[in-house]
């Protein structure tokens, strides 16, 4: 066991150049994936929070319950859009690093738009009417809403990076798990291990709890600073 | 817009009557205050007006139209800050007229600067103490040029010094040509303020008099029995 960490620890020390591959090509998909949740779901997320509609609250129940998604449900439904014989075969993304982003960004829209509603949802109660007697439009107040709360939804898009960054199911199944080509920390640390690799596992799965321990870490002093800046 | 005439307005949640046939008729210039006792409707009739809220049963008629034809703001009891500098906070509220980003940030340093805010422009609002929140309430809704100011007790918890600025605030707005509409629970700044009182008491308008004569020889029992509650040395009124 110790020699194992120690072997691990040494593959982090010197650099090695498979591992490094492995990693930006983590970071690449997850944070790829990341800005198109953020981008798709915070505007969505807060429309839903100011928007009053029949069957609102069906679309927040089904929202909430898809924050629950099975990766492997995702990855087999990218999958069959995806492959050959589906709607976007012809595309040819089935196996690549687009695929796996695709697949992380369906499981990443619905987690922060869901997020996103809860948090904007308790402001604009309290903001509702006078944003009301002022006249501001739909759009113009989920604007605000977003501007006001975007300490707070840093949450929202730490639990999308969370999710995309731990994910494995889909991304095993839309990328296949190419060495050099779609092999990411996750499914890298399985295949490894039943390969019985357990150093290269081990120095992974250090990497991928320190990037978010320190992803956690740059959030919350920015929480801090914008608690001390803005109130 | 004016006169603003309401008419049988009741306003009765489940369980209870609040407002209970309330009439009342105002005029398009000054600064009307409504007094009367905690929880008789003070703030639910300003909701009322600014159309927060529906009445159970009544209307208010606006010169003869359902709705105002013009501008009408409200300062909040405890407004809203968003998390923004002090600028964006007056500037926001200009969007929905379709004024040029130029035109809004000219009004917004304007009315920042009657309110001697000016130099707090790009400080977080939410940063600002009590009476600097009010000033900055009362910027944004003097910002939109209102043709009614409705105002829910703007001086509520602050010491005399603040208070005495937003009541020199409040005056501009109506020396601007701004009808002001507001609720204190504070009879001294009624005396300083008030060109008329609305004195409501057990759902209805008690009375409505010229200020100096409503402090003087109010009319009805209830404000005489307000007025001495509320004002122990006062214990005599002119007859």
């Amino acid at each position: 066991m110790t020699s194992t960490l120690l072997e691990a620890l040494s593959l982090l020390g010197s650099f090695d150049h498979r591992l490094l591959e492995i990693v930006g090509l983590s970071l690449r998909v997850s944070l790829t994936a990341l800005a198109i949740g953020a981008l798709i779901g915070l505007p969505f997320g807060a429309w839903l929070a100011v928007a009053n509609f029949p069957g609102r609250a069906v679309l927040n129940v089904a929202l909430n319950a898809l924050m629950g998604l099975p990766s492997v449900v995702v990855g087999v439904l990218v999958y069959l859009v995806l492959s050959r014989s589906g709607p976007l075969g012809s595309y040819g993304l089935l196996y690549s690093p687009s695929a796996m982003i695709i697949a992380q960004s369906m499981l990443v829209v619905p987690l922060i738009a869901a997020v996103t509603r809860q948090i904007v949802e308790d402001v604009w109660k309290d903001y509702a009417q006078e944003f009301s007697l002022i006249g501001l439009s739909r759009s113009q107040s989920v604007m605000l809403l977003l501007a006001d709360c975007r300490f707070s939804l840093t949450v929202a898009a730490l639990a999308g990076l969370g999710r995309a960054m731990s994910e494995v199911g889909a991304v095993m199944i839309v990328g296949g798990n190419i060495d050099g080509y779609t092999r990411v920390m996750t499914t890298a640390i399985a295949l490894e291990t039943s390969k019985g690799d357990l150093a290269l596992s081990i120095a992974l799965g250090l990497v991928l709890m320190s990037l978010i321990l320190a992803i956690n870490i740059a959030i919350y002093s920015l929480r801090t600073w914008a608690s001390r800046r803005y109130g | 817009m004016f006169p603003l005439r309401i008419n049988g307005l009741r306003f009765a949640p489940p369980g209870r009557v609040v407002l209970d046939g309330l009439n009342l008729e105002l005029g398009g210039e000054g600064i009307s205050l409504i007094l009367g006792p905690n929880g008789v409707g003070k703030t639910l009739l300003l909701r009322l007006i600014a159309g927060l809220l529906s009445p159970s049963a009544g209307q208010l008629d606006w010169a003869g139209k359902a709705q105002p034809d013009g501008r009408l703001a409200m300062v909040f009891q405890q407004p809203m800050m968003l998390r923004l500098s002090v600028f964006a906070n007056v500037e926001f509220a200009l969007r929905p007229q379709g004024f040029s980003a130029a035109e809004r940030a000219a009004r917004t340093n304007e009315v920042l600067a009657r309110v001697g805010l000016a130099q707090r422009a790009a400080d977080c609002a939410r940063l600002l103490s009590g009476g600097e929140r009010q000033r900055l309430a009362l910027a944004r809704a003097w910002a939109m040029r209102p043709r009614l100011l409705l105002l829910d007790e703007p001086t509520a918890s602050l010491d005399p010094s603040a208070t005495e600025q937003v009541e020199r605030i409040i005056r501009e707005v109506r020396t601007d040509g701004a009808k002001v509409l507001m609720t204190t629970h504070n009879l001294g700044q009624a005396t300083r303020l008030a060109d008329d009182i609305i004195f409501l008491a057990e759902g209805r308008v008690q009375e409505h008099a010229p200020a100096q004569r409503f402090f003087a020889r109010p009319q009805s029992p209830a404000a005489r029995a307000f007025l001495q509650g509320e004002l122990p040395w006062r214990i005599t009124f002119d007859r």
